[in-house]
């Protein structure tokens, strides 16, 4: 998985300013909480005021505070306020207040309010309690008293300030500055809706800048994934051009096609996730961590069994159904085994009358994944409900002993839904990264499955300084003690062969299957490279000489009719784009293509489907050849080409191609003996070596394996007929 | 998309973010119809779906209530503490807490319950689809799958059934939930206050326009990155089997050019559709919190005027996070729906395929018939415009060997095709010994017939299973008489486990030569009246060539057979030469005679030896 990061190098920016919007989102969607609880603590529950530092106050009030500090506390108040005469309270906002001077608090630092704050609440606790024992002394004050005030009061009497708790001094604190600002004639409503107002704005922006983080995050990573993924497909779709049949066979075709297309799905989708969730879930979980730690220490151990219930109960789902998940492909793929058996042998199993067996097999392979297919959807089934009930609990739990400690006053009841919110994001964080943790060895396969592809040795490479082909051969090609042996084989496939296939003549292979003779072929326009020995095109090694050289003189036919999706003309253009209409007519004319090319309603531009599908195998094998003829090489090359087509068309085809190509020289590997009867050079393989070369003739008397396959193709009949024609001749 | 076969994983269908929307349905309703219809079986169970899921969602909605009245009661309690009089009433928040905790308890056990039975209906229902299928397959003409590939059967049995089935647990538990939960919700919001209430749903256009703006935004950009990626995965797919021709032809660099083209309009769309599915998310959040917020804000006006407990402004909060989140589920639905319709309607369109029809009239035991067969003026053609096979007549007696013979594409296959009744003749008849075909049913002709065809078929399963094929219910000796009448018993007992081998999944485990032998054997013991054979056009090695050519002679001993003829002396040795041309029977007769003729056939023979 890494490996493939290397990818994003250059990608070094987006992805350290992704990794900055990541924390900045996850700090503003930690910070969310706090204002959330901010507006029910602050807003609704303290009437919006914040903390005991009154921002006025009577005289008296101030003095009365002040007398009950300590001296170097005191100090400290009369640095932090203003006295505002008679005069300027007038002229300020606390212009209503008619009765005398007023102390305004002063600009603080944040540090600063808050020792002030706990200097403060103390002092208005203990003026109050004085007051309240001045008070019941006499009565007829006390009547003078707001409402609020009398409360207090009562409250007071009996307490002992040193064992009351902070947050129940504060509370009573707060009680104490509202009904100062009261006395001064400050509207309280206002001041909530103030503050309301104020705390709303700010958690709207947050919520912005959350939402323009978490925009700007997507943006950027959706388009980092899927540049790797474009970088990732064009990388193997390149190497994979470099490939030759030995890279190709030990992959495999279709999974080389896999690992193209869908295992690169996989990175693809797994990268967008991971910034979005394998990043930010840690970030997430860390900072709400943090915050409860700072909220309240001690209730944390509720967080952290239901991180631990979550993470049992992941574990204990998946090892039960992780094993019956890998079970799952194996049979879909049966099942679509099965289907596609039905599929090819239609027409045998109507033949045998079997389709009540087939019927069978089907549904044996349906019912086995039905069953296992509803193990694990139950056991998912089961995953939703425990999981709400782990937090549900969770809350629970949370509420119950928050409860307590709201009691000893050590929490207040905002913080409490405040922290029920961080335990919510804590779990839910916890319970991402165990889902990206399911998730990644998915990601980790497909990730090596690529790799193993751009990690690939490409066995046929050009030359650094490619040589030129001799000007004054045309077309010959030589083989000198070739062998050749497939990678990772312990046996040769060739033994020391050497022929010449002299220019302008036609050179034909025959043996039995696994004799090597495509394997010969093959090895000339190099879809592999000799193990020993060399091969010569016009006196030159064709590992000097560069690719496009080389194939440029071959023209290819390979067994198999292979077309790609375009029109007829396309296809035919494909060895020579400039080839002229005339050119491309005379090509179809020798393959024998014109007469079904004509009869189809757009002739050479009809369309041919994704390979070639929409042609029948004869003529798609003879529009491949008109391919190489198109090209009009120095080189024919007929790997097995003419099996296919019915033995009038394989001669017309021959007879033309003989005429039309005269020149070239044509190597030919074939199955049946009728088709290089008239081969210049007969070139026998069995396993491997060279068992007997002449014309067709020579070898009927001296090769006894070329003997045995005559005999098995042509009775005596046909062999005397074929040697009155070849007398003839 | 070609060959999208994509496997789904652990986490197969759970996108994050609004899912792509797939094609859609043509006949939206219809198909929605004919799928309930389908589930009749399942109505009750469905039934109980329904009610566990609105059961266990109301007890989730009244939790937060509860939660609420838990906050309400501490809240109350300090006030108690600090007025004096009091604290927290601890028996009565337990009590609370635990009457909670049973909610949630019986909420998790119906939710359960409810994704049981979902999940049981929805596995029995594409079991049952794709054993529908499987049995359709049978009893749809051949004309059907020659016209398509397997691979768009195939992807209906497996893809689009798989995607029914996981739309079908999930959309359907979600419609349900969602919508309790819509409704729910509204109504506790309502309980709590009128007014924030109206605030809430105040955000809902907001959200409603948003989701609806992104997902048509996006909607271009989702079927462009499926058009490239279905276009990007064919060229993989081309270019990497034809890739010999690519290098033959040193087009690498043409070829590079054309995949970069592709790949990077496939970029960006795919960044595009990625990035608005992803926004939507934090979109929604968004406008989440402002609801939140307003919410708050309001909450604190009520307060101030005192009709509103601090503990019903928490639960209220949170009915405002329950309430955003259901409607997105809903778009979402709204989408899977459209995805769950088209793969069913793939899948119903399959299942109303026309049949062949049976009509039987005159049963004759079929061990009594010899093999006479008679075409009598048969004229034929795959599309009734398009006549193929004119006025053909010829009178095989039983025990003749036949011998078709002519270009490729000259329709001997057709002929066999009539002959086995995978096609009815349009004009005319073919009769056995008399009696036309059309008046057996269809799988009673059959086992007159034995068919050795040139790709051989072999299945996943032991080399015993493969030959037994041929009669289920034969016996090891017959098996292994069989094999070696059809001298592959020797070449198996070498393999490893002998007849227990097991055939591997692309059957090659066992040469090309060797699955013919195997075939043979399954005929042999198939035991036909009539056979048909397909000699191999593409050779295999001497000597089993040499083995199968008297296998084959062996199996045509006594019976009536037509062969698809490549090999001469085949043809020589044949009682009756068919000559096919332009899917016609052109010449009949003996190989001296139709030589004589000097027609077709002449032609055709002697240019094997014409002078290049």
């Amino acid at each position: 998985m890494l490996k493939l990061f290397r990818y994003l190098k250059n990608a070094f920016l987006p992805i350290s300013v992704i990794v900055i919007l990541l924390v900045l989102q996850a700090g503003c969607e930690l910070s969310l909480p706090t204002y959330t609880s901010n507006i029910v603590n602050i807003g609704i529950q303290q009437g919006g005021i914040e903390d005991a530092v009154p921002e006025v106050m009577r005289e008296e009030t101030f003095w009365g505070l002040t007398a009950v500090m300590k001296k170097k506390d005191a100090e400290q108040v009369k640095k932090s306020y203003k006295l505002y005469s008679k005069k300027q309270v007038s002229h300020s906002k606390y212009k209503d207040y008619k009765k005398g001077k007023l102390y305004v608090c002063k600009k603080l630092s944040s540090d600063e309010r808050e020792t002030l704050d706990q200097t403060m609440s103390k002092a208005m606790l203990t003026l109050s309690s004085q007051a309240v024992k001045q008070l019941s002394a006499n009565p007829k004050a006390a009547a003078g008293l707001s409402k609020s005030q009398q409360k207090m009061m009562k409250q007071m009497e009996g307490i002992n300030i040193n064992e009351m708790p902070d947050s129940i001094i504060s509370q009573a604190a707060i009680s104490f500055v509202k009904s100062e600002y009261q006395a001064v004639g400050l509207d309280l409503d206002q001041l909530q809706t103030n503050y309301l107002l104020k705390t709303g704005a700010l958690m709207i922006g947050l919520a912005l800048l959350t939402m323009t983080a978490a925009v700007l995050v997507t943006l950027l990573s959706a388009r980092l994934a899927a540049r790797l993924s474009r970088t990732l497909r064009d990388k193997i779709f390149r190497k994979v051009m470099d490939f030759t049949n030995s890279e190709f066979d030990r992959f495999s075709t279709a999974s080389l096609i896999t690992r193209s297309t869908n295992d690169i799905q996989q990175v693809q989708m797994f990268v967008t996730m991971m910034f979005r969730i394998v990043v930010f879930a840690p970030v997430m979980g860390i900072g709400g961590i943090f915050k409860v730690l700072t909220t309240n220490a001690n209730m944390t151990w509720t967080i952290a069994i239901g991180v631990a219930a979550i993470m049992m109960v992941i574990f204990i789902l998946f090892s039960v159904a992780m094993p019956k998940f890998k079970v799952l492909q194996k049979l879909i793929d049966r099942l679509n085994l099965v289907t596609r058996e039905i599929l090819t042998g239609l027409s045998v199993i109507r033949a045998f009358s079997t389709e009540k067996h087939e019927e069978e097999r089907f549904d044996e392979a349906n019912k086995t994944l039905m069953k296992t297919n509803l193990f694990v959807n139950r056991a998912m089934t089961f995953m939703m409900p425990v999981m709400m009930l782990i937090m549900n609990g969770l809350t629970v739990l949370i509420v119950y002993v928050g409860a307590g400690n709201i009691d000893l006053g050590k929490m207040q009841v905002g913080d409490l839904m405040a922290f029920i919110q961080y335990a919510m994001q804590i779990i839910m964080s916890f319970l991402f990264i165990s889902m990206v943790s399911i998730m990644m060895p998915r990601a980790q396969v497909a990730a090596e499955r690529i790799n193993e592809v751009l990690d690939m040795e490409v066995m046929v490479k050009d030359p650094e300084c490619p040589r030129q082909f001799l000007p004054e051969k045309k077309g010959e090609v030589e083989f000198k003690d070739v062998y050749f042996c497939y990678p990772d084989a312990d046996e040769a496939v060739l033994h020391n062969i050497s022929f010449t296939a002299p220019a302008g003549k036609t050179t034909a292979f025959i043996g039995s299957t696994g004799s090597g003779k495509s394997t010969l072929i093959n090895l000339i326009p190099r879809f592999f490279d000799v193990t020993r020995g060399y091969i010569f095109i016009d006196g030159q090694d064709i590992r000097d000489v560069s690719r496009a050289d080389l194939c440029e003189k071959i023209g290819y036919v390979p067994q198999k009719g292979v077309l790609f999706s375009g029109t007829i003309e396309s296809n035919l253009k494909y060895g020579k784009e400039d080839a002229t209409e005339e050119e491309v007519r005379r090509a179809a004319r020798i393959a024998q293509a014109a007469d079904f090319i004509e009869e189809k309603e757009e002739k050479y531009q009809s369309p041919i489907a994704q390979g070639g599908s929409n042609v029948s195998g004869g003529q798609k094998q003879r529009l491949s050849i008109a391919r190489a003829v198109a090209k009009d090489p120095e080189i024919y090359i007929f790997d097995d080409s003419f099996s296919a087509l019915d033995y009038k068309t394989d001669v017309a085809l021959r007879s033309a191609l003989q005429k039309e190509t005269n020149g070239s020289t044509t190597l030919i590997v074939a199955q049946r003996i009728s088709t290089i009867l008239h081969a210049d050079q007969i070139i026998v393989l069995d396993e491997g070596n060279i068992v007997g070369r002449g014309t067709h003739e020579e070898l009927l008397k001296s090769c006894p394996v070329y003997q045995q396959i005559a005999k098995s193709q042509l009775s005596e009949d046909d062999l005397k007929k074929a040697k009155e024609v070849s007398a003839h001749e | 998309m070609s060959n999208n076969t994509r496997k789904r994983g652990p986490m197969g269908g759970h996108g994050r973010g609004i899912a792509p929307a797939g094609e859609k349905a043509k006949d939206l309703k219809g198909t929605m119809k004919k799928l309930i219809k389908y589930m009749r079986r399942y109505y009750t169970a469905v039934l109980f779906v329904i009610l566990f899921a609105i059961v266990s969602t109301i007890f989730n909605i009244v939790g937060p209530t509860i939660l609420g009245d838990a906050t309400t009661e501490i809240f109350n309690g300090l006030m108690r503490k600090i007025g004096g009089n009091g604290g927290i009433d601890f028996e009565k928040v337990s009590h609370i807490l635990f009457m909670l905790l049973s909610l949630y308890v019986v909420s998790a056990v119906f939710s359960f319950l409810q994704g049981l039975i979902m999940t049981h209906v929805s596995n029995n229902v594409t079991y049952q689809m794709r054993n529908d299928i499987s049995e359709k397959i049978h009893r749809m003409p051949m004309k059907y799958f020659e016209s398509r590939t397997y691979g768009e059967v195939l992807s209906r049995v497996t893809n689009d059934i798989d995607t029914l089935g996981q739309s079908l647990n999930q959309s359907m538990t979600q419609i349900i939930t969602s919508a309790t939960q819509i409704i729910g919700v509204l109504v506790m919001m309502l309980r709590i206050s009128l007014p924030m209430t109206g605030v809430v749903l105040l955000t809902l256009p907001l959200s409603m326009g948003l989701i609806g703006a992104i997902m048509s935004k996006s909607q271009p950009y989702f079927k462009a990155q499926q058009k490239y990626l279905g276009k990007l995965n064919g060229q993989v797919e081309e270019i990497y089997s034809g890739h010999n021709i690519v290098k033959a032809f040193h087009r690498e660099e043409k070829e590079i050019e054309a995949f970069e083209e592709i790949n990077g309009k496939l970029y960006h769309s795919a960044w595009k559709s990625q990035f608005f599915s992803g926004a939507m998310m934090p979109l929604m959040q968004f406008v989440g919190n402002l609801g939140y917020v307003l919410v708050a804000i309001l909450g604190g006006f009520l307060v101030i005027k005192n009709s509103i407990e601090v503990g019903q402004i928490q639960s209220f909060i949170q009915y405002v996070r329950n309430f955003s989140q259901p409607i997105t589920q809903l778009a979402q639905v709204g989408n899977m729906m459209q995805t769950t319709a088209a793969a069913a309607e793939r899948v119903f369109e399959f299942l109303e395929e026309e049949e062949e029809t049976e009509i039987e009239r005159n049963v004759v035991p079929i061990e009594s018939l010899n093999g006479n067969v008679t075409f009598e003026h048969v004229s034929f053609g795959y599309h009734p415009e398009q006549t193929i096979i004119n006025d053909f007549s010829v009178n095989v007696k039983a025990g003749q060997k036949v011998a078709i013979v002519g270009p490729t594409g000259a329709g001997k296959t057709t002929l066999i095709k009539l002959l086995m009744r995978f096609y009815d003749v349009n004009g005319g008849s073919i009769k056995i010994d008399g009696h036309d075909l059309r008046e057996f049913v269809r799988s009673d002709i059959r086992q007159m017939f034995g068919m050795v065809l040139q790709d051989t078929w072999l299945y996943n399963g032991t080399v015993r299973d493969n030959i037994r094929y041929g009669k289920l219910d034969a016996s090891e000796e017959e098996i292994q008489g069989a094999a070696r009448a059809a001298f592959a018993h020797h070449f198996i007992v070498t393999q490893p486990g002998g007849y227990d081998m097991v055939i591997n999944e692309e059957s090659n485990n066992v040469s090309q030569g060797q699955k013919q032998l195997l075939t043979i054997a399954r005929a042999i013991l198939a035991d036909p009246k009539i056979l048909i054979l397909d000699e191999a056009t593409s050779s295999v090695d001497t000597r089993t060539e040499e083995r199968i050519q008297k296998a084959m002679d062996n199996l045509m001993e006594g019976r009536t057979s037509f062969v698809i003829a490549h090999r001469l002396s085949t043809i020589r040795d044949a009682d009756v030469i068919l000559v096919m041309n332009h899917g016609d029977i052109v010449e009949q007769g003996s190989h001296e005679e139709l030589l004589a003729k000097g027609g077709f056939y002449a032609d055709l023979y002697n240019s094997q030896w014409e002078a290049v």
